[in-house]
C-alpha cells in the first residue's frame, strides 16, 4: 500500500503543487490521480519515486518512508512508465526491458530471457527485440516502457500518462491491455491522466484533485459518476454522466423473456396468435437474425421469408446496464436480444424490465445531484 | 599541374630529413598531441558541465573568447617567451584552437539529450554517472564526435604554423617555398595539407559509423 500523510509541494517561489495531500493507493489495485493541469498529479506521483521530495508530510509504501531508501535503490523497486515512453534510442527493444534487471546485477542471460517474455505477456512480437525503438510506432513504444517497467517485477508500478500520446483506437487497446496485465499480475499502480474517461475506466479507485494540488473527491468510479462531491468535480466529470454510470451497473441480474423468439423455419400462421408486438427471429443454430412484426405478418410462408428488422444484442453477464440499453436502442422494437459468449440467444430484454432497472439504478446512486 | 608533377616527382623531395614523409609525420605528430590533449581536456569538462548544468557560463564564455585568439600571434608570443627547442611552442596554440569546438559540441550534445530521456533513466533508478555513461553520451555522441572532427579539420589545416618558429610539419614545404620562391615546392605543401585534412574527415565519418549505435543515427535520418 502506498501512503500519501499530509503531503505538502512547496517550491522556493512559493508555489504550492499539491496542498497536504493524504491518500491510500491499496495493494494490488489500480489508483488514478486525475485533474486538469496544474493540479499537481504528476508531482504527486513523483513523489513517490522521489524524483521529487516532499516538503512536507510523509510517502510510504508498506510503511517506510521513500525519505529513508536512497533514491536509485528505490526507484528500481518500482516500475515507471512515462507519456512518451522514454526508451533509449540506442539500444535495441530487448536491452531497453532488460535496462532494470541489468541494473540490479541479474546474469545476462537470464534478464535477456526475461525481456522476452514480457515483450510478448504485452502483446509484442518478439521479433521486435533485435530493433530500434525509432523503427516502432508510438503504440508499440508505449508497450515496451510498460515491459520496461515490469521487467524486475516490482510490486509497484507508477504511470504519468502513459497512454496520452497515442491515437484514441491504440489507446484504446493498451488500456485493455494494462487491464489485461493487472488481472495477471496483480501490482499496486498509481496512474496518472488528465483523461476523465480513462480514469473512469481504469481505476478502482479514482483520486480527482484540483488546480493547486487540493483533493476533490477520492471514490471508486460509480460512485464519482453517481454522487460528484462538488459542481468541480460533476463538471470535470463532463456530459453523459447518468449514461455512462451506467456502465459500472451489472446486467447480471436482468430479468429475460424466453417466449419471445422463434425460429425462422416456423409457420407464419403458428405464431400469428403472440400477444406481443414484436418476436426475435433465431436461426437453427440459436443465432439472432432480426425483429418481426406480429402485426404486420404475411399471410402465409416462414419466418425466413419476412422482411426482419435490425437488433442489437447484449451478453449476458458480461455487458453492463450501458450494453443493454445501448441493444435496445438499435432495434425498433424496443427490446434487446440476450446472447452468451458464443452468441447464442438466451433470451429477450423488454424495454419495460430495463426501464424498471434504470429506475433502481438511479435510486441506488441515493442523493444524486442532478 | 606541372608545378604539382615537379613537386611530387621529385624523388629528393620522398626521402631524407625534409622528405615528404618525415615532415608528414612530423605535422601528423602535432597534430594528434594537440588533438589529444584538447581532448583530455574539453570533453571531460563538456561533459561535467552538461550533465551537472553548472559553471556553464563562464566555461563556454571563455571557450567562445578563446576562439577568437590568434593562433599565429599566441604562437610567436610563446616562442618569445619560452625559447624555440621543444614541441611545447606550437602545441600550446595547437590546443587552445582545438578545445572550443570540443567543449562546446560536447556540452551541446549532453544538454540537448530529451529531458524526458534522462527523466526515464533516472527513474529506472540509474545513478548520476550511470546516466551519463550509459545513455546521455551514447545519444550525444554523434555531436561530441563532430566537434572532435571540426577540431581535428582545424588542428591539421593550422599546424602549418609551426614552420613559422622553424618547426616542422608540412608547413614547412609552404613557408620555405615562399622564401625561396620555389613556387611547386609551396603548392605542393599546401596540396598535402588539403589532402591531409580530406583524410581526417574520412576518417571520423568512419569511426562515427563504428561508435554510434544505429538506433542513434537511424532516429537522425528519419527525423
Amino acid at each position: 500500500m502506498i501512503t500519501f500523510d499530509g503531503v505538502t509541494k512547496r517550491y522556493a517561489d512559493g508555489t504550492v503543487a499539491v496542498d497536504d495531500l493524504s491518500l491510500e493507493a491499496p495493494t494490488g489495485e489500480i489508483t488514478v490521480l486525475v485533474g486538469p493541469s496544474g493540479c499537481g498529479k504528476t508531482t504527486s506521483l513523483r513523489m513517490i519515486n522521489r524524483m521529487i521530495d516532499a516538503t512536507e508530510g510523509r510517502v510510504l509504501i508498506d510503511g517506510v518512508d521513500v525519505r529513508t531508501v536512497d533514491p536509485p535503490t528505490l526507484r528500481r523497486g518500482i516500475g515507471y512508465v512515462i507519456q512518451q515512453a522514454g526508451l533509449f534510442p540506442h539500444r535495441k527493444i530487448v536491452d531497453n526491458v532488460a535496462t532494470v534487471p541489468h541494473l540490479l546485477g541479474w546474469d545476462r542471460r537470464k534478464a535477456r530471457a526475461r525481456a522476452m517474455e514480457l515483450l510478448e505477456r504485452v502483446g509484442l512480437d518478439p521479433g521486435l527485440a533485435g530493433r530500434y525503438p525509432f523503427q516502432l510506432s508510438g503504440g508499440q513504444q508505449q508497450r515496451v516502457g510498460v515491459a520496461r517497467a515490469l521487467a524486475a517485477d516490482p510490486p509497484v508500478l507508477l504511470m504519468d500518462e502513459p497512454f496520452s500520446a497515442v491515437d484514441p483506437v491504440v489507446r484504446a487497446s493498451l488500456q485493455e491491455e494494462l487491464l489485461r496485465l493487472q488481472a495477471e499480475f496483480t501490482k499496486t499502480i498509481v496512474f496518472v491522466t488528465h483523461d476523465i474517461d480513462e480514469a473512469v475506466k481504469l481505476g478502482d479507485r479514482v483520486a480527482v484533485l484540483r488546480v493547486g494540488g487540493r483533493m476533490a473527491q477520492l471514490a471508486d468510479p460509480a460512485t464519482l459518476l453517481a454522487r460528484p462531491a462538488d459542481d468541480f468535480v460533476a463538471e470535470f466529470l463532463g456530459r453523459d454522466r447518468g449514461i455512462r454510470r451506467l456502465s459500472f451497473v451489472s446486467g447480471e441480474g436482468l430479468r429475460l423473456r424466453t417466449d419471445l423468439t422463434a425460429p425462422a423455419s416456423a409457420e407464419v400462421s403458428s405464431v400469428r396468435g403472440t400477444a406481443a408486438p414484436w418476436l426475435a427471429v433465431v436461426d437453427a443454430d440459436d443465432r439472432p437474425l432480426g425483429w418481426v412484426r406480429v402485426g404486420e405478418l404475411p399471410e402465409s410462408g416462414t419466418l425466413a421469408d419476412v422482411r426482419l428488422a435490425p437488433y442489437g444484442t447484449f451478453v449476458r453477464g458480461r455487458d453492463s446496464l450501458r450494453g443493454a440499453l445501448d441493444a435496445t436502442l438499435l432495434s425498433p422494437s424496443g427490446n434487446a436480444i440476450a446472447v452468451d459468449d458464443s452468441g447464442r440467444v438466451r433470451g429477450v430484454l423488454t424495454r419495460e424490465t430495463l426501464e424498471e432497472a434504470l429506475r433502481q439504478a438511479a435510486g441506488g446512486a441515493g442523493g444524486a445531484r442532478a | 599541374m606541372n608545378w604539382l608533377a615537379e613537386f611530387f616527382g621529385d624523388a629528393a623531395n620522398w626521402s631524407g630529413p625534409d622528405g615528404i614523409p618525415v615532415r608528414l609525420l612530423e605535422h601528423l605528430e602535432f597534430s594528434a598531441i594537440s588533438l589529444l590533449l584538447a581532448a583530455l581536456v574539453a570533453v571531460p569538462l563538456g561533459l561535467g558541465i552538461g550533465h551537472t548544468g553548472r559553471g556553464a557560463l563562464p566555461v563556454l564564455l571563455s571557450a567562445n573568447a578563446a576562439r577568437a585568439l590568434p593562433t599565429l600571434g599566441l604562437l610567436v608570443l610563446i616562442v618569445l617567451l619560452m625559447g624555440v627547442g621543444t614541441d611545447v611552442p606550437v602545441l600550446i596554440p595547437l590546443v587552445a584552437l582545438a578545445v572550443p569546438p570540443i567543449l562546446v559540441n560536447t556540452y551541446e550534445g549532453i544538454r540537448g539529450v530529451d529531458p524526458d530521456l534522462r527523466d526515464a533513466a533516472y527513474g529506472m533508478g540509474l545513478r548520476g554517472r550511470q546516466v551519463l555513461g550509459r545513455v546521455l553520451v551514447p545519444v550525444a555522441l554523434p555531436l561530441i564526435l563532430l566537434g572532435l572532427r571540426v577540431a581535428a579539420i582545424q588542428v591539421v589545416s593550422t599546424a602549418t604554423v609551426a614552420a613559422y618558429v622553424g618547426l616542422g610539419g608540412l608547413g614547412r614545404f609552404i613557408v620555405d617555398g615562399l622564401a625561396t620562391k620555389d613556387f611547386p615546392r609551396t603548392l605542393g605543401g599546401a596540396v598535402l595539407v588539403a589532402l591531409l585534412a580530406l583524410a581526417v574527415q574520412l576518417v571520423f565519418t568512419l569511426v562515427q559509423r563504428l561508435v554510434v549505435s544505429p538506433g542513434v543515427s537511424g532516429s537522425r535520418a528519419v527525423r
